[in-house]
């Protein structure tokens, strides 16, 4: 299965995950200080840097487009909740 | 300017969380322009009738053009929708984190093109006078912003610099001693977002500002600079200056087991600082929770950097004062400190997992995988809580190792 390495640049800590994943699922179990609210896109508590890598996640719903417009999330944040990793490497920090 | 709000003096508990001894009041204002009036905020839903009552005295529902949300929690927004049936020429502004969140209120759809989103420096007219708009966020919702009429030097504040203190001579000048409910409100209200506090001062400092009229107790138009300087005071550390980092260390221990982990995690700690760092970089302070009122801890935790929680697992929780001590960090801002947890238990071990968890959910980082030891530790798990408190010292001094791990080795 194709993998990929997410750093959480926070706590300093890669990790290998297979592609698919999605950032909440990393991020709990690893103690990155990324926060979650509703967990379903909708609150923008999530609300991530993705400090490079920004390709290797999968392209934003259009849900997750509108909510992060609603916010006046800058360039480069995604949603936690949301964000599929899809391969490479990724790095990200919580907001 | 005209006042439109409501007193509420039977109040004896707001929101469940504060107390209010001689209730509150829903302030909201109305300011007439040469093309139009203004209404600033609105009152909760069971005090429509009176705020209606107090508008209609002093302008027609046809001659509102401006209708301002500062906070949309339901005490302030409760007439809105009501208001802007009534008031079809009104145009409703709300900053932009408060729009998506009207729909929890109405149907968006009923005043569909009536809604404008404005952040700070947008400005409104309503002839000869000019409202401008500031976005202070999380004081203390996402949506929180404050309006003011600069001819005037008058800033609408909405919960910040209020307090829930009922007089109808609603001056400052004019009510009785309203100090403590003012420090009360902090306390509850906005402390939890200090930082932010903190970054509203800052826009709100340079205003030549003749009076402040929040939505909540008295009118502050005696010295309104005193009530500014006053939130820098409490926003401001709680305890003496200190230049270094700070790791608290609690615990609790029915048998002393828990106790040597937590002296064993301190001792790890205070080996992390290295040559190069000044004598006493990281400062370890250990206490046993069962020697305080979890609130008196509540300042300590607010300046602290580092929290390690030890507790027992008794009946597949962690202990109450243990609980007791993590419910109160709601009342301060944790948010990015680091978080560990460890302890003994005698049969299963689920206090440490479960302390973890409610670290994550109050935000703190929780980079190193607590420690668990059956009954008596062996030299191996005192190995690893020397281990866990050398491993967050380091993060705490910027040289914790970057590790890689592989996601099936999580837990």
């Amino acid at each position: 299965m194709a993998k990929a390495q997410v750093t959480f640049q926070d706590i300093g800590v890669t990790v290998t995950v297979p592609a698919g994943t999605r950032l909440i699922e990393v991020s709990e179990k690893v103690g990155a200080g990324i926060t979650y609210g509703c967990r379903e896109g909708e609150c923008c508590t999530c609300l991530t840097k993705i400090v490079s890598g920004h390709e290797n996640l999968a392209a934003p719903s259009v849900l997750e487009d509108q909510v992060l417009k609603d916010n006046l999330a800058p360039r480069h944040h995604r949603l936690a909740c949301q964000a599929q990793i899809l391969g490479g490497t990724i790095v990200v920090k919580p907001t | 300017m005209h006042w439109i709000g409501a007193f509420d003096p039977d109040l004896r508990s707001f929101d469940i969380i504060l107390r209010t001894a001689n209730g509150t009041s829903y302030n909201a204002y109305a300011v007439r322009g040469d093309s139009g009036v203004a209404v600033i905020d609105t009152v909760k839903a069971s005090f429509g009738e009176r705020f209606f009552h107090r508008l209609e005295t002093i302008a027609d529902y046809d001659e509102i053009t401006t209708v301002v949300l500062n906070h949309l929690e339901p005490d302030h927004s409760g007439a809105l929708p009501e208001l802007l049936r009534r008031a079809p020429r009104a145009q409703l502004y709300v900053s932009h984190q408060a729009r998506p969140m009207l729909k929890g209120l109405f149907d968006p759809q009923e005043f569909a093109g009536r809604i404008t989103g404005v952040g700070t420096g947008d400005t409104v007219d309503i002839g000869g006078r000019r409202l401008e708009f500031f976005n202070p966020p999380y004081l203390h919702w996402p949506d929180t912003q404050c309006t003011w009429l600069e001819d005037e030097g008058l800033l609408f504040s909405g919960d910040f610099l209020g307090c829930h203190y009922c007089d109808t001579r609603l001056f400052n000048d004019a009510v009785g001693d309203f100090r403590f409910s003012f420090d009360y409100y902090y306390a509850h209200i906005m402390r939890p977002f200090r930082a932010h506090v903190r970054s509203a001062l800052d826009l709100i400092e340079p205003l030549l500002l003749r009076a402040i009229l929040p939505a909540h107790g008295p009118v502050l138009r005696d010295d309104p600079r005193d009530y500014v300087r006053r939130y820098r005071a409490l926003s401001g550390s709680g305890l003496h200056r200190n230049q270094v980092k700070t790791l608290a260390i609690f615990y609790i221990s029915a048998y002393g087991a828990t106790r040597r982990m937590a002296e064993t995690v301190a001792a790890g700690a205070e080996t992390a600082a290295g040559d190069n760092d000044a004598a006493g970089a990281v400062r370890v302070s250990l206490y046993d929770i069962e020697g305080s009122e979890p609130h008196t801890f509540v300042d300590l935790v607010e300046e602290a950097d580092a929290l390690i929680i030890g507790s027992p697992t008794i009946n597949g929780d962690a202990v109450k004062p243990v609980w007791d001590l993590l419910s109160s960090l709601t009342m301060v801002d944790v948010k990015g400190k680091l978080g560990a947890a460890f302890g003994s238990y005698g049969w299963s071990g689920e206090a440490v997992p479960m302390i973890e968890d409610r670290l994550r959910r109050l935000k703190l980082r929780v980079p190193v995988q607590g420690i668990k030891a059956q009954l008596s530790p062996t030299p191996d798990e005192f190995a690893a809580c020397h281990a866990l408190g050398r491993e967050i010292a380091l993060h705490l001094l910027g040289r914790a190792e970057a590790r890689v791990v592989d996601m099936a080795s999580l837990a």
